[in-house]
């Protein structure tokens, strides 16, 4: 336990390490987000009504920020998943490290890397319009939303990784899991215009609660939201941040005994 | 005390479907090498995953330099060292990445890490490729850099899993070369190995084992003696077979077996009887297609052991096949 943080450390910085010594892998984790970006910006951007002064790019970047985070989910589970296959997991366990080190560095990892896709993605924002009218307090209180909802997201991926062990089937869980998450929710157009069954599901999803959320903080006018006058969409900051611990609580402890006891 | 011991160690896969280890047990005893000797299958890399705190056993105990590996696996892990058949290092990473981090994560210093990370590279040769990416590594560099990770702390006990399964001859060689220096040192090692030519040369003890249990043990004289020793066989194309028959029976003192045009006899005095058979049957111009000592193979050790050669069978955890074993 005394060296838990420590332990973690080293192996967030080997993840950093894979980064340098394979700078493509930065490129296109970076470059991903920022054609989404664009896609939706102009192929999009011209056809979906709102009174939102400054349009439709204003409601679009807090959807494909929460998006973008969602997919660490499916990183972090390929990552471990890929470590699983090579047997490194079984050289670590091997070691007298802490026994969470090796998953919490993990995490540490995909959260710094969000960090960085944040930044590039909030410029490619700007530099197609994106205003932010909140102020600078309430704006990093967003993106530390949606930090911190990344970093809940990438427990799930470390389970989905112990659990399944094959990366490329993991890489597909990952995509089955976080597209209809991202896209059944206010993230990119009004959930008014679904059947009304999918309308509920889209209110109680973690991601329109993290979008409403982070419109909040950006100081937008959530159109997309509010369709049944549902408690989420009423309250989308505290809806948000329970949804985060839950997810922690759930997921961590779970994650950290299936890690003690893999291959067993 | 033995450095290793297991007792009695029974593991079940598939909800007992499988036996993957049928009341095992063995022991090592201090700066001793023992090679655990068996076919695909047979347990071995399980017996490994369970002293190395990898895997618990369904029951049994084993204890690794005194401590309880089932209680303790904390410290267990502080004084062991393990090396698998595939190379359990970070690809993308560099060898020298490589040994840093995990001497940091033996909790050495940062310089202390660096150093160790040099001398070892110094040591396997592998200096020259130390800022490369294991990737583009040999078969035969990446085990020297899998088996330098495993000896960052000095450990007491070392385990090697197939260290040289799927090198080619040169790399198996090298191989070779780098454990000898290792137990000169004086480690306790424990390897497991389907080469009864690499426990030969390799071990002071052997324990052949089969469908998890060890079916013989003892040093690597003592059972080729039961297996049989080397044997002279002489193949010839149309010449007398009488006459090789004669001068086979004259070096060796067991019957000799023929065998087609194969003339075959178990010899204990080595490449003396060679040269003996060659210069006798230059004697009577007989010039035989092949000649040589054959030593027993694991076959011929299974075959004497247990009746039925050594075959592949499933016991082995799900996880291991994976590894595109050769």
């Amino acid at each position: 336990m005394k060296h838990l943080l420590s332990d973690s450390i080293v192996i967030t910085k080997r993840q950093l390490l894979q980064l340098a010594r394979i700078p493509e892998l930065l490129i296109f984790s970076t470059i991903q987000p920022v054609m989404f970006v664009l896609l939706f910006r102009f192929v999009f951007g011209g056809s979906i009504a709102t009174d939102q002064p400054g349009g439709y790019v204003q409601l679009l970047m807090p959807g494909i920020f929460v998006q973008t985070v969602a997919f660490t989910l499916a990183a972090t589970a390929s990552g471990l998943a890929e470590d699983m296959k090579k047997g490194l997991i079984d050289r670590f366990r091997s070691l007298p490290i802490s026994r969470g080190a090796l998953v919490i560095g993990r995490t540490f990892g995909d959260a710094l890397l969000n960090i960085l896709v944040l930044v590039v993605m909030a410029t490619a924002g700007f530099a197609v319009g994106w205003r932010p009218t909140s102020g600078f307090m309430r704006i990093c209180l967003g993106f530390l939303f949606l930090f911190s909802f990344g970093y809940a997201l990438s427990w799930i991926g470390i389970y989905v990784g112990l659990v399944v062990r094959d990366a490329r089937v993991v890489q597909n869980v990952g995509f089955l899991v976080t597209f209809p998450m991202t896209f059944l929710s206010n993230a990119f157009a009004p959930t008014t215009g679904m059947p009304k069954a999918l309308q509920y599901v889209a209110e109680w999803n973690p991601v329109s609660s993290m979008v409403a959320a982070c419109r909040q903080l950006f100081g937008v006018k959530n159109e997309f939201g509010a369709t049944a006058s549902s408690w989420p969409s009423q309250h989308p900051l505290e809806t948000s941040l329970l949804y985060m611990i839950l997810l922690m609580v759930i997921f961590i402890p779970l994650s950290v005994r299936k890690y003690a006891n893999t291959s067993n | 005390m033995k450095t290793v011991s297991a007792e009695h160690l029974v593991k079940t896969y598939d909800k007992g479907e499988v036996r993957a280890l049928n009341d095992l047990s063995l022991d090592v005893a201090e700066g001793t090498v023992l090679s655990v000797l068996g076919p695909n299958g047979a347990g071995k890399t399980t017996v490994v995953r369970i002293l190395a705190t990898l895997l618990q056993p369904d029951s049994g105990n084993a204890h690794v330099a005194g401590i309880d590996v089932i209680k303790h696996p904390d410290k267990v892990r502080e004084v062991i060292g393990l090396s698998g058949q595939y190379a359990a290092v970070d690809e993308t990473l560099t060898g020298w990445d490589n040994l840093v981090m995990f001497g940091r994560l033996y909790h050495l210093g940062k310089q202390q890490s660096i150093n160790r990370a040099n001398d070892l590279l110094e040591r396997f040769s592998l200096t020259e490729s130390a800022r490369r990416p294991i990737k583009t590594y040999s078969g035969g560099m990446r085990r020297r850099l899998d088996l330098a990770a495993s000896l960052i702390v000095q450990p007491k006990v070392l385990f090697l899993d197939e260290p040289t399964t799927g090198l080619d001859p040169r790399g198996r060689m090298e191989m070779w070369g780098v454990i000898e220096e290792l137990v000169k040192g004086g480690v306790t090692l424990l390897l497991t190995t389907q080469y009864l030519e690499e426990a030969d040369q390799l071990a002071d003890e052997i324990a052949v084992i089969d469908r998890g249990k060890v079916i013989a043990r003892g040093t690597s004289d003592a059972l080729k003696k039961q297996v049989g020793g080397e044997r002279l066989e002489i193949t010839i194309e149309n010449q007398d077979m009488a006459k090789v028959q004669e001068i086979v029976a004259r070096i060796s003192a067991s019957p000799t077996h023929v065998d087609g045009r194969t003339v075959s006899a178990a010899v204990s005095t080595g490449s003396r009887a060679l040269i003996e058979a060659l210069r006798a049957l230059d004697e009577v111009h007989i010039h035989p297609l092949d000649i040589g000592l054959k030593r027993p193979s694991l076959d011929d050790v299974f075959l004497s052991l247990t009746g039925h050669v050594a075959e592949e069978t499933v016991a082995e955890p799900v996880k291991k096949k994976r590894g595109g074993k050769k």
